[in-house]
């Protein structure tokens, strides 16, 4: 019994250690791609990049900015419940503003993007691969990686920084109509207080974050579905797979990232 | 200077996934413009070869020459390049689901060719024309029957002109009358073109329609290569029970058989 868990548990990890070595060679050659293709005649395609950042962009678009209205309200209440006892609440404004734009803009938006467009793509190229089309690909002489991959790395690392800035103005106007209706707050003076809280390190700390998490959705959503074996079952396991493994290295990249920009003070 | 050389070289191909032996020491030599056949039953190894042929998968020992370029040895861009001169059809067609059938074949021309797009219109059409698929241009591959799908296939597999025409199971799930009208196809694309074919099937009727020459793989192995007549002819019991369709009665299939058994109930608890 014993002797079976461990067995279990440790072909367990060592599925997980060799999936993170797949996604970290993906990385490199993507990247690699990315980086110095153009330089050897194996130039980026521009239009089916700019496809990517639109799917990506516009499929999201109302869901982050549902979601994002939504945080900006819950955060700017429980502050409002915390400060009062302290005497505090004109500090809901610089709060929700640095709440959002360090953490909760780019995460939430990192997790929504990975549950809908990372499990897409993982699900596009796991039919593509079980059907044969990627083989067929490489027979003509078209490097998947660049033709698959690069586009759609690209695409969520420009698509998600976007979405994350568009989210953080979202959540701070929520925020500011909490100000405004429940805490009597003035409309200009909530966002002219969150403005002041704002110093350049949060927001290019959370652009910074989103680029990173925006690279992980593609590149595991992209790995996920070259990995895809066998029939339909199998394209759905790499599709709940690809929006779980996102999500664990989103938050894993995130703690490695707020660990950094906390230490530099 | 004219090469006497075979133009697809197979050699000492060997290829194992885990325990299970795929292919087996393989050789095999194949001439410009001959038809080739690897016949085979399910799980002898044939499609397995095919994708070694076509660079899909690498051996674990031997080596693959295609008009005398190594195609896991050499140098990225003589593999790129000779894969310009060569098209495979697919079991399954492998269209791209979101492409129109004629951007599936304007594919390798606007990646190969520097066409301007009405003209590589045209090439499509051209090439559509030769599998009677024209009207079907601007549908997409979920629009298609099978056979449809499977013509069109050869269409984009013809996009470029190539030298050498891989196929896998060609004729595999359709119906007699559409398969013997691929296998006309081929030959028509032949004569046409001059082009040599490699053909994976496990369909006898078809493989004799079609090929020069026939090669007949088991376990990994082949058994005999030789012209249709020369196999007719091959006393090998196992070639003998493929061809006469006799259900297979040996000691290792029997033995196999009670091991998958036992593993089934074992799985089943």
């Amino acid at each position: 019994m014993l002797d079976n868990l461990l067995r279990q548990s440790g072909a367990a990890l060592l599925e997980q250690l060799a999936a993170i070595g797949r996604l970290w060679q993906l990385a490199y050659t993507a990247g690699e791609q990315t980086v110095v293709g153009p330089f050897r005649c194996k130039p980026i395609r521009i239009k089916k990049t700019v496809r990517q950042v639109l799917r990506a962009g516009n499929d999201s678009l109302p869901l982050v900015a549902l979601i994002a209205a939504l945080i900006g309200i819950i955060l700017a209440l429980q502050s409002a419940y915390q400060l009062r006892d302290l005497g505090a609440q004109h500090l809901v404004a610089d709060l929700v503003a640095v709440s959002i734009t360090r953490e909760l803009g780019p995460l939430m938006t990192a997790i929504l993007v990975a549950g809908r467009v990372g499990s897409a793509i993982s699900a596009e190229l796991g039919t593509m691969q079980v059907s044969e089309e990627i083989d067929a690909l490489t027979v003509i002489g078209i490097d998947p990686i660049n033709f698959l991959v690069v586009p759609r790395l690209i695409g969520l690392a420009v698509a998600v920084p976007c979405l994350t800035l568009f989210a953080d103005l979202v959540g701070i106007l929520a925020g500011c109509s909490v100000g405004v209706l429940a805490l009597g707050m003035g409309a200009s003076g909530y966002l002219s207080d969150s403005l002041a809280a704002l110093v350049a390190e949060d927001l290019w700390g959370g652009i910074l974050k989103a680029l990173a998490f925006g690279a992980i959705i593609g590149l595991v959503g992209c790995q996920e579905g070259l990995s895809t074996r066998g029939g339909a079952n199998e394209v759905g396991s790499s599709t709940t797979s690809a929006v779980v493994r996102s999500i664990v290295l989103i938050i894993v990249a995130d703690l490695f990232m707020t660990t950094l920009l906390f230490l530099r003070h | 200077m004219e090469t006497t050389s075979p133009v697809i070289r197979a050699q000492g191909l060997r290829l194992s996934f885990g325990n299970q032996i795929v292919l087996d020491g393989i050789d095999l030599e194949i001439d410009a413009g001959e038809t080739m056949v690897i016949l085979g039953g399910s799980g002898s190894g044939k499609s397995t070869l095919l994708r070694c042929m076509v660079g899909l998968q690498r051996p674990d020992a031997g080596s693959i020459s295609i008009k005398g370029t190594d195609m896991f040895s050499a140098a990225p861009d003589q593999v790129e390049e000779l894969r310009q001169r060569i098209g495979m059809a697919f079991q399954g067609g492998a269209l791209f689901g979101s492409m129109t059938v004629g951007e599936n074949i304007d594919l390798p021309l606007s990646e190969f060719t520097k066409l301007p797009l009405s003209t590589r219109r045209i090439v499509a059409r051209i090439k559509l024309a030769l599998v009677d698929m024209e009207k079907a241009i601007d549908r997409y591959p979920a629009e298609l029957s099978g056979g449809m799908r499977k013509r069109a296939a050869f269409a984009r597999a013809m996009a470029l002109d190539p030298e050498i025409l891989f196929c896998d199971e060609p004729s595999a799930g359709l119906d007699p009358v559409t398969a013997a009208g691929l296998d006309r196809l081929l030959l028509r694309l032949k004569d046409v073109f001059g082009m040599t074919l490699v053909i994976v099937t496990h369909e006898l009727e078809s493989a004799f329609a079609v090929a020069d020459r026939i090669a007949m793989i088991h376990q990994g192995k082949i058994l005999i290569a030789g012209t249709p007549d020369e196999v007719r002819e091959c006393p090998d019991p196992v070639v003998r029970r493929f061809l006469d369709r006799e259900p297979s009665d040996d000691a290792d299939d029997d033995h196999r058989f009670r091991q998958w058994m036992m593993e089934l109930e074992e799985m089943n608890g």
